[in-house]
């Protein structure tokens, strides 16, 4: 994770709606092929359908975590098309 | 260029008489009308005195209640019964210029009009709105129908009462507003079909870009059974990638072609032109904001609310209308010497059509997640009856 740069950053903690995943989409579409978007969420959920999504379209997941310095994920995402 | 409202607070010179405050409301919507309003009921004195300048610059001289366009789109309302002039809900202390802002330049805290003329503030409040992007997707403005728009919807209200029988498939991309209205679209659909006694000749397709039905949990739990139960059939992690006009099919980042013989599409939606042509957006045009003080997060005079923000919240009409509460009270505090003490806590209510005769509501913030409701008749009375009563709100009364 130290090792990743980040391009872009989504804070989408206390995000029910749109929610992360949507933050995430919206995020990846404006983001260069090889571009690493980063989301913050809150919901336990995202370290679920986060990854799910990211499989089904054929991104690259770099990490999925809960965050050191708080109760929430920091889940990382490589554009790859 | 001529120049207007110059602040006078900038320009006194010793011994100069003290002038007042120009505050500026950039966007006619719900959310800058609300603050306007709000803020000249609170300060009438104050601009009775000349101490305060109240100014809403919009780009039409009239208001269109946008969550009509739901129900105009099968022919429940019409959208001359849900306009109505700007300046006949605007308080008597908002001067209104109709003259669309072509540029905002936070440095010298001037806006330009598209007229020419120029208008300064001390204070700027943006609300300038979200708008659909029918270019989001190649195909997209040739193909799709909307109901996201008052032409839009009258012509989809055309092709859905006249429609006897085949595919109709609900796209939905990110962001956008009103993020409950495709859902209650499907569900109006079927009933409406039902109705016409023809539901069994039309194929209902909604389609989620996540991979449940909506992104409120329990929304998408709510929703579940009930499409099961009406035979209404769903694609979710359905991101649209183009659509095909010659064949009709649309077809998804994640590998799915689907045909259609109406496809109505709720395209992903930009901030407004203004403020993308004054560098003041993200990407998508949206104003990078702080989610409690709702303060533009590099402008210290400059607030936002509405769809105008970045925020991660829902874009729609109940979020604006919480947010100006927030922003009247701190920019009156602000023109008063006080602190802006008031803070957005990511309130958010939404009412939901679960058909044609009843519906629920979600209710949520930053800190509390959505309970929905079962759907009943009175809470959709009470959504029909808010249609009348928004322009209570949006005077500031409600």
């Amino acid at each position: 994770m130290a090792d990743v740069h980040v391009d872009k950053s989504v804070d989408a903690r206390g995000s029910y709606c749109p929610g992360p995943l949507m933050e995430l989409i919206k995020t990846v579409k404006t983001a260069e092929v090889g571009q690493v978007v980063e989301v913050l969420s809150s919901d336990q959920g995202s370290a679920k359908d986060i990854p799910e999504w990211v499989k089904k379209v054929g991104h690259g997941l770099l990490y999925n975590e809960k965050a050191q310095d708080g109760d929430y994920w920091r889940i990382a995402v490589k554009k790859a098309k | 260029m001529e120049i207007t409202g110059v602040s006078p607070l900038r320009k006194q010179s010793r011994g100069e008489r003290r002038l007042g405050k120009n505050v500026v409301i950039l966007g006619g919507g719900t959310g800058g009308t609300m603050v306007a309003n709000h803020v000249a009921r609170t300060m009438r004195d104050e601009i009775k005195r000349g101490e305060v300048t109240l100014t809403q610059i919009t780009d039409t001289d009239k208001h269109i209640y946008q969550p009509s366009f739901l129900f105009v789109s099968i022919n429940h309302a019409r959208v001359e019964d849900y306009t109505r002039k700007q300046k006949s809900i605007l308080s008597s202390g908002v001067n209104l210029v109709v003259d669309p802002a072509t540029k905002i330049d936070a440095g010298s805290n001037s806006i330009t009009l598209a007229s020419g003329k120029a208008i300064s503030y001390d204070i700027l409040v943006i609300a300038t709105g979200a708008y659909p992007d029918f270019n989001s997707a190649p195909g997209l403005a040739e193909t799709a129908d909307n109901f996201y728009t008052p032409e839009g919807a009258e012509k989809l209200r055309d092709k859905l009462i006249n429609f006897e029988g085949g595919k109709i498939v609900i796209t939905i991309d990110v962001p956008h507003k009103c993020p409950v209205a495709p859902l209650e679209l499907i569900f109006m659909l079927d009933e409406l079909y039902r109705e016409k006694g023809i539901r069994d000749k039309v194929d209902l397709m909604y389609t989620y870009p996540i991979g449940r039905l909506h992104s409120l949990e329990p929304v998408a739990n709510w929703a579940a059974p009930e499409f099961e139960a009406r035979g209404i059939n769903s694609e979710v992690f359905f991101n649209v990638e183009s659509i095909d006009p010659a064949k009709k099919v649309v077809n998804t980042l994640e590998g799915s072609e689907v045909p259609f013989d109406i496809l109505i599409s709720i395209p992903a939606h930009k901030g407004a032109q203004v403020i993308i042509d004054s560098g003041l957006g993200d990407e998508g045009g949206f104003i990078p904001t702080d989610r409690h003080s709702l303060k533009a997060e590099s402008h210290s005079n400059i607030y936002v609310l509405g769809d105008a923000t970045n925020l991660p919240i829902s874009k729609a009409g109940s979020t604006a209308h919480y947010e100006a509460d927030v922003v009247a009270e701190n920019v009156i505090a602000e023109l008063r010497g006080l602190t802006p003490s008031h803070t957005y806590d990511g309130k958010v209510f939404c009412f939901v059509e679960a058909g044609l005769d009843k519906a629920t509501y979600v209710s949520f913030s930053y800190a509390k997640p959505p309970a929905p409701t079962p759907a009943t008749e009175m809470i959709h009375w009470f959504k029909l009856a808010f249609n009348e009563m928004y322009w209570l709100s949006a005077k500031g009364v409600l």
